[in-house]
């Protein structure tokens, strides 16, 4: 087990690499933008990007790059959009709205999601179930800006119960803050909600029918005590880690969602960064934000398989 | 009892009908004796996948939605072209923004751009104003209430007025050069409709703002006050504040009903072409020469018919920058369509290709393949469009790096599936024997197994659509890529220009929207319907 997680923490990091170098290749094969705080003098432009090392050689510009910026940690300046500071401390203070933004939808709608699952599956081709099953379909299908229009449209501007868009601060635990990213967290869960009723009920039927449940019953117990203990416990072994995964997914966020509510987030910043300035984009934050969603989806498929191990000894993973 | 019975059927036996031996022949004296020929058709793959699709009605629904929207993207743009909707990048489109849907055949379903508002008193006689001088007034019902403020205690009239958006877009001011002024005119007089309405003197009002007001604003043609609130005489109507003509309009068309005939329908500027003795130059028809141009206020809504030759009247309305959203949405529809089709058939290319490879051969191949996939399928696609779009945009255009970017880790789900596929045939006996036989090995690939993996791949490849529309709209969306153009534009695109204004037009963004909705859910249902027709063992497994 061991030797298996060494192996594919291993195997993510190669790939890491891989796509951060073709990142890497591909930005330096663009033309150079210049810092635009720099303005227009030619020979400060000239020296920077001598200091920078502009004119090196690509390998020797990429083996700067992997000791300085990869593993030093040193992302430079932004240099289109907020110039003059540190990429990756803007990048930091990006990080609470879109991850307060997924945590809280997270726990909206897993209880959700589990709990209509559970009953959809319980009442098997009864209306309820084809009631859930119907709106699973559709919700699962309409994408999220829709709901996010949807919300807007009647909850914000008809109803007036929520701002528009989220409250500007850092107060984030505040109840005011909380009030404002209820919008958003309602879009973002509609989907979460549909995907995890329909994988539950999914799951839970096809455990709920096995040979095990029969025996449960005959030595007595309820069908509530049978459905509690021994159904949904097998039934949470492919379910937990799709939520894990979820949970992992929370820190990249939703772009789409976080540009509709004004969110402060990463997603926004991955966007400002390619639309940057005029029209030039801003490669020091788009080379962070790239390693950065990389490394989160990497990171997620394994958290993903070594959690179907955790939740079930039985499972040995790696092995064929 | 039993045996009673026994014993009277027994009885019964005895007294049996007696028939005549000549009744009797034999069934087959000649005939030989062989089986009959089937009746019924026999049943393929295919047809069996058919005939189980069709009893999922929900899928069948689907499909015919898809199909519907299908045949809206394609003839829409053909059959519903007219001079408006074909000629963007119009200045004067911006002119005809936001407006409501109207369709002709509804009107009594409230389909009739009309929006039901509260105006104040002032803003109710500005309204009045545009309808008392064009003849179509948008203001189609009012209600007069009063309401007292809370604040302060005082009494409002008010108005709850049924606005037609149409009608509600008043004047504006072009400035047109002696030809365009002639057709005009001339179009005036065939068509017996007011597009030119008298200049109006600004100079008339009372005060100076007033007076900048006027001058700003096309709609007004009375006498009002600084915030262009009309001033009415004692029986309440608006008293007009037009420019009497000195003849220098040359004007010969239609006029108001209330025109004295000396109001002045134009305004001069520029200068005309001179003679050596310093007289004005005259054409034929008595205007001057050279570079004057006329001024003109015109009626919008007529001013469309004489540009456009139709009546203004949208299905679905226009949007912020005045795009039929109807006509707009059928082109984005189609290039969505375009867009999924290409690269799901790519994507079978190559998938199909490589996942045959990698799972007919096994072994390293498929091992060193299998890494490949991997690491392709770690980029993040939003960071791989715009890398694409960052190198490629300006080589092959927008279209061209987008569709290379789905392309290019596209493919990868296919390969998988067609990869699996291939596990599961290789090893049968009826490849052994293909082998035995002497077949080669891309024979046995693609002659043998690929036609048996068909189902699977054809639903996968149908479920890509939806997938590829979702992230085509939310990249347009978003600005990550910018489709806009005459020819094409995207659904996403149609959404963001309808955001910033949610609230008072939401109808720019609700067609784009349930146009997404019931593309994507039917294509769901289309693609899980498939699925359950070609796997049926599948059936009830989502995801």
């Amino acid at each position: 087990m061991v030797k298996y997680i060494f192996k594919r923490i291993a195997f993510a990091l190669l790939t890491f690499l891989i796509i951060v170098s073709l990142c890497f290749v591909l930005i330096k094969l663009l033309p150079i933008t210049d810092a635009a705080q720099f303005g227009q003098d030619a020979s400060v432009i000239e020296t920077r990007r001598k200091l920078l090392g502009y004119y090196d050689p690509l390998p020797k510009q990429y083996v700067t790059f992997l000791t300085k910026t990869l593993f030093g940690g040193d992302w430079g300046v932004g240099e289109q959009i907020y110039r003059t500071k540190d990429v990756w401390e803007i990048f930091v203070e990006k990080l609470p709205p879109t991850m307060l933004l997924n945590v809280y939808s997270m726990v909206f709608a897993v209880p959700l999601g589990l709990a209509f699952g559970i009953y959809a599956a319980l009442k098997k081709n009864k209306w309820q179930d084809h009631f859930i099953s119907t709106s699973v379909m559709i919700i699962v299908s309409v994408p999220s800006y829709v709901y996010a229009f949807l919300v807007q449209y009647f909850l914000c501007y008809k109803l007036g119960w929520f701002p528009f868009l989220m409250k500007e601060g850092t107060d984030y635990l505040s109840w005011d803050m909380f009030v404002s990213v209820v919008p958003a967290v309602l879009s973002l869960s509609f989907g979460t909600i549909a995907g995890l009723t329909r994988y539950t009920r999914a799951e839970l039927t096809e455990v709920l029918t096995s040979d095990f449940m029969l025996l449960a019953r005959t030595k007595g117990l309820t069908k509530a005590q049978a459905t509690t203990r021994h159904a949904l416990k097998n039934a949470m072994v492919p379910i937990f880690p799709m939520i894990v995964g979820e949970f992992i997914g929370i820190i990249s966020g939703s772009m789409i969602i976080e540009s509709i509510f004004g969110v402060p987030g990463v997603g926004g910043l991955y966007i400002k960064s390619i639309t940057g300035n005029q029209g030039n984009p801003d490669y020091n934050f788009f080379m962070l934000l790239s390693s950065f969603y990389t490394l989160i989806g990497l990171l997620s498929g394994i958290v993903i398989d070594l959690s179907y191990g955790f939740i079930d000894p039985r499972i040995r993973m790696g092995e064929r | 009892m039993a045996n009673n019975t026994f014993n009277k059927k027994i009885a019964d036996m005895d007294n049996l009908p007696v028939i005549a031996k000549e009744k009797f022949q034999f069934a087959q004296r000649d005939g030989a004796i062989h089986d009959t020929k089937l009746e019924t058709k026999p049943i393929g793959y295919f047809k069996d996948a058919m005939s189980r699709f069709k009893k999922n009605k929900s899928s069948v629904v689907a499909a015919f939605i898809i199909l519907f929207l299908v045949i809206y993207s394609i003839v829409v743009p053909i059959a519903f072209a007219n001079n408006y909707n074909t000629s963007l990048g119009d200045n004067l489109f911006l002119e005809y923004g936001k407006l409501l849907p109207k369709a002709e055949a509804f009107l009594w379903a409230g389909w009739d751009g009309c929006k039901n508002v509260e105006l104040g008193a002032n803003d109710y006689n500005i309204r009045r104003a545009i309808g008392v001088e064009t003849g179509l007034s948008p203001i189609v019902t009012a209600e007069k209430f009063t309401t007292v403020d809370e604040t302060n205690g005082k009494t409002y009239t008010k108005y709850r007025v049924k606005l037609d958006t149409y009608y509600d877009l008043g004047m504006y001011i072009i400035v047109v050069n002696k030809e365009n002024y002639k057709a005009i005119m001339s179009w005036q007089d065939e068509h017996q409709i007011q597009v030119i309405f008298p200049a109006v003197d600004y100079k008339a009002q009372d005060s100076t703002n007033a007076q900048r007001l006027t001058e700003r604003t096309a709609n007004i043609w009375y006498k009002c006050n600084d915030k262009g609130v009309p001033t009415l005489d004692q029986e309440g109507n608006f008293q007009n504040i037009y420019k009497i003509s000195n003849g220098s309009d040359n004007y010969s068309s239609l006029r108001l009903e209330s025109d004295p005939g000396t109001w002045s329908y134009a305004a001069i500027t520029g200068a005309a072409d001179m003679d050596e003795n310093g007289n004005i130059i005259y054409d034929a028809d008595g205007f001057p020469e050279g570079g004057v141009s006329y001024k003109l206020r015109v009626c919008k809504y007529t001013y469309f018919q004489y540009i456009y030759g139709i009546e203004p009247s949208f299905v679905f309305g226009t949007n912020s920058v005045g795009q039929d959203i109807f006509y707009r949405l059928a082109q984005g529809a189609q290039f969505s369509f375009m867009l999924a089709v290409s690269v799901s058939a790519i994507n079978l290319t190559i998938g199909a290709i490589y996942g045959a490879i990698e799972g007919y051969f096994g072994g390293a191949a498929d091992m060193l393949m299998e890494r490949i996939r991997d690491v392709l399928g770690g980029i993040p696609f939003t960071v791989l469009t715009t890398l694409f779009q960052l190198h490629f945009a300006d080589k092959v255009g927008v279209v061209g790096a987008l569709l290379f970017a789905f392309v290019a880790t596209g493919w990868l789900g296919m390969a998988g599936t067609v990869r699996m596929q291939f596990y599961r045939f290789k090893n049968q006996e009826y490849i052994l024997s293909a082998r035995t036989l002497g077949a080669k090995d891309s024979r046995i690939m693609f002659k043998h197994i690929l036609p048996n993996a068909l189902g699977t791949i054809v639903t996968s490849c149908v479920l890509v659509i939806p997938g590829v529309i979702f992230s085509e709209s939310s990249l347009t969306y978003l600005g990550i890529i910018n489709l806009e153009s005459s020819r094409w534009t995207s659904v996403g695109t149609m959404l963001a220009l309808g955001r910033d204004y949610l609230s008072n037009y939401p109808h720019i963004i609700l067609f784009p929207a349930l146009f997404i909705s019931m593309l994507e859910i039917s294509f769901n249902l289309f693609g899980n319907g498939l699925r359950d027709a070609f796997n049926p063992s599948l059936r009830g497994s989502e995801g």
